[in-house]
């Protein structure tokens, strides 16, 4: 056989590295900022692109896509060319998966700040920015397959499996969960609405974590961990009932993200049990991957890189043991809404995905640059003030979540609430003070890990194209051979086996998705449920610009506790599936740093949402809410796309007439100007109004009434929700 | 916990055989997987989980 001579392309693996040490320090540096505004809500008063709700969505989407994202390419650019004995089939689509990858960031990185937003988590960017995703995705997908279809290796190792699942379920999941109707170059509404759209959008949630969180790092472990330990994987046999049982199970569990809430019941059952399951071939993975080091306990004492792979694989146990625990409904009711899955996607995010891509970069950089690292002395010091930060981290944020859970329902004997909403938080608050230093020690392992990488790189070489060689691969039959188990064959043959695994991600999708989208009867309509006027609409626009669903939910789940505090039986009671037919997108939420809002209409009068909108610990002393001064600026509010965004909504089923469409302005200026009336009914309010009307006017400037400024809009909507279904007098 | 699970099952016609065909397509799932892991030869196993140290790597461990 003739043996050919090739070189493996080490360049885009060090532009991923480079990408994903450069987003990792950006990423987690919003997160601990974000982190601070816990503890000093106004720390950025008055900027708006540096509030809470716009930064917690670029810390999310900075740490997943651009610092985990990044890393994922640059472990599959390398691995791949090595398993498959090839060069990456077209470097143009390598640099355009690269630099692509990087455009969408920085549009991340523009727009999430300036409050361009979905609201859905993990997907928040707008519609352009999908379609630009999308694009550099089927790129990348296509030089992977491309290159495993010229490949010199005729057997398709295990990793490359992961690789291939990770491409296909990513994309099916993007582009169904981002279906939306543009209005404008950058505003569009989810083409779902209310339950359905929580469905989608939590399948889609948990998939992403299923597979672009886990799936290409159970490839990356499958190669890099062999590799750092100089020995196969522990049962090879494994590794393939851990791959199909895993991608077939895991699509199933999305919709624990809602138990307890207005999802038919059928659909919450079938997300437990499949959750229940997951615990299985996880765990498999889990015991895989830390069993390849059997016999090679001793290295691990000396070898960083393996100590962060043992803590990564025991991060990935844990949170994979921890998933199905909080997928049982007894203990979802405990832990949803609280800081205990906050605690539960960090020991995922810092241990599993941070420590894996750390010890990764720590084998990679002297291999590439053809040197020893710098110092292990300060990779072991990284390890440890990296573990302890983790657990720093963790711990406090389990005993918060159970502490405010156990706070929100404490009842006095008298039937009343012993907690109001606002001692529940002050009682976590030196939780959340432990937290922001455990992530600050993780913090400073990151920085320690750019010193050390640099100083290694500055005394390596320069990074070049390795030469390789390998003979090239014989045709053979496409067939079965003559004795070959359907299985061999399969694993030869990439695109049979492409199919097969979509196959398997589909069918949980499909049993899941469809019925709740077709069958009529899995959402009960509620006669008196009206959609919003134009007011509303544009006031629930500026609440998902703000990013208000970061913090506030909008669903009262059926318990005797909720239904007290956020809006009692004669009300409305618990959220009902007929009250979202309207919303596009659904504004459930998943965390609740502030009350639950589906009850809060008519709750308080318009001076108190003034008020509170303005300066939140005037009205709740102790408040962690920032203030929204720039909602009050003397300027009116853009109405100039309503009409447009009622013509989506109406295509989309929302039954708004062509006549509400035509007095869509009329209807604004009189409903605002009634919100402006009702806040004269404050002195203090008629005082500071009258006297800042004079002094804009004395300075020669215009003065915008109140009632066309962004509060009113915003008022209109926060006093409408939950309304719906209230027994009127 | 059953009983919230058939509570809304029960108004589907015919439901009673759900069950039977879910529990066969999770059998025959698995029993393929575990079919297609044990009838691979020793050797083959060997050699597929040998694949990432078996590079010509110019710089090997």
């Amino acid at each position: 056989m003739e043996v050919q001579q090739f070189y493996y392309d080490n360049k885009i693996v060090k532009k991923f590295l480079y990408a994903s040490i450069l987003f990792g320090v950006v990423g987690m540096s919003v997160g601990l900022l974000v982190a601070l505004m816990y503890l000093f809500p106004n720390i950025t008063e008055g900027i708006p692109w540096l509030s809470y709700g716009r930064l917690r969505p670029l810390h999310t989407n900075a740490v997943i896509f651009a610092f985990v994202g990044n890393a994922i390419f640059a472990g599959i650019y390398y691995s791949l060319q090595r398993l498959l004995k090839t060069r990456m089939y077209s470097d143009v689509l390598s640099n355009i998966n690269f630099w692509g990858w990087q455009l969408v960031i920085v549009a991340a990185a523009i727009s999430l700040p300036l409050g361009y937003t979905s609201s859905k988590e993990y997907a928040e960017l707008e519609w352009p920015i999908d379609i630009a995703i999308a694009i550099v995705w089927v790129v990348f997908g296509i030089n992977m397959i491309a290159t495993i279809l010229k490949r010199r290796e005729r057997h398709l190792y295990v990793a490359i499996w992961f690789y291939i699942a990770t491409f296909v379920t990513v994309a099916v999941l993007h582009i169904f969960n981002s279906l939306a109707l543009p209005v404008s170059a950058m505003k569009s509404y989810s083409v779902y609405a209310g339950v359905q759209d929580a469905l989608v959008q939590w399948w889609y949630g948990h998939n992403a974590v299923a597979f672009f969180l886990t799936t290409p790092f159970l490839g990356l472990m499958y190669y890099f961990v062999p590799k750092a330990a100089n020995r196969p994987v522990y049962s090879y046999r494994l590794s393939i009932i851990h791959f199909w049982s895993l991608i077939f199970i895991y699509i199933w569990a999305g919709p624990h993200h809602l138990l307890y809430s207005s999802l038919p019941d059928w659909a919450q059952n079938l997300g437990v049990v499949f959750s229940v399951m997951l615990i299985a071939p996880s765990w498999g993975g889990m015991i895989n991957g830390l069993l390849t080091l059997r016999g090679v306990w001793d290295k691990v004492r000396t070898e960083p890189v393996l100590k962060f792979f043992v803590v990564a694989i025991t991060g990935y146990g844990m949170a994979t043991f921890e998933g199905p625990m909080l997928s049982l409904k007894n203990v979802n009711a405990i832990a949803h809404f609280t800081d205990w899955i906050v605690a539960h996607v960090h020991v995922g995010a810092l241990a599993w995905n941070g420590f894996l891509t750390f010890g990764m970069i720590y084998w990679l950089v002297p291999r590439m640059w053809k040197t020893e690292l710098y110092s292990k002395k300060l990779a072991n010091f990284h390890f440890w003030i990296g573990t302890l930060g983790i657990v720093l981290y963790a711990v406090p944020l389990y005993v918060a979540g159970v502490v405010q859970h156990q706070m929100w329902k404490d009842f006095n004997p008298d039937g009343t609430l012993k907690n109001n909403f606002m001692q529940t938080v002050e009682a976590i608050m030196p939780m959340y003070w432990m937290r922001a230093i455990g992530g600050t020690l993780f913090i400073i392992g990151l920085f320690v890990l750019c010193y050390n990488v640099i100083k290694t790189i500055k005394q390596g070489q320069k990074v070049e194209d390795e030469l390789a060689e390998a003979p090239a691969l014989a045709r053979i039959k496409s067939g079965r051979l003559k004795g070959e188990k359907f299985h061999g064959w399969l694993e030869r043959k990439p695109i049979q086996l492409t199919i097969l695994a979509t196959i398997a991600i589909l069918i949980g999708g499909v049993i899941q998705i469809i019925p709740t989208l077709v069958v009529k009867s899995n959402i009960p309509t509620i006669s008196t449920v009206k959609p919003y006027t134009p007011l509303e609409l544009e006031g629930r626009d500026l609440y998902i610009r703000e990013g208000c669903v970061g913090c506030h939910s909008q669903m009262i789940r059926p318990f005797r506790h909720e239904v007290e505090r956020y809006r009692k039986e004669e009300s409305g009671g618990y959220s009902k599936s007929g009250e979202y037919v309207y919303d596009h997108p659904f504004l459930w939420g998943s965390k609740r740093t502030g009350p639950d809002l589906m009850g809060v209409g008519g709750k308080y009068n318009d001076n108190w949402h003034f008020n509170h909108m303005y300066d939140p610990q005037s009205t709740s002393t102790g408040s962690i809410m920032p203030s929204y001064q720039w909602l009050f600026k003397n300027k009116a509010m853009d109405f100039s796309k309503t009409e447009a965004k009622m013509r989506v909504m109406q295509q989309l089923g929302v039954p708004y007439t062509d006549e509400d469409i035509a007095n869509a302005q009329a209807s604004i200026k009189a409903q605002g100007e009634k919100i402006e009336k009702s806040l004269h009914n404050d002195p203090e309010f008629v005082k500071s109004y009258e006297m800042n009307k004079k002094n804009t006017l004395e300075r020669g400037e215009e003065f915008v009434p109140m009632s066309q400024r962004e509060i009113t809009a915003l008022i209109a909507y926060l006093q409408r929700l939950g309304t719906d279904i209230k027994v009127k007098e | 916990m059953l009983k919230f699970i058939k509570q809304n099952m029960e108004t589907i016609s015919g439901i009673e055989i759900y069950p039977v065909i879910s529990l066969l397509i999770f059998f025959a799932f698995f029993m393929g997987l575990y079919w297609w892991v044990f009838t691979y030869k020793k050797e083959k196993i060997e050699e597929l989980s040998n694949m990432p140290l078996d590079e010509n790597d110019n710089n090997k461990n």
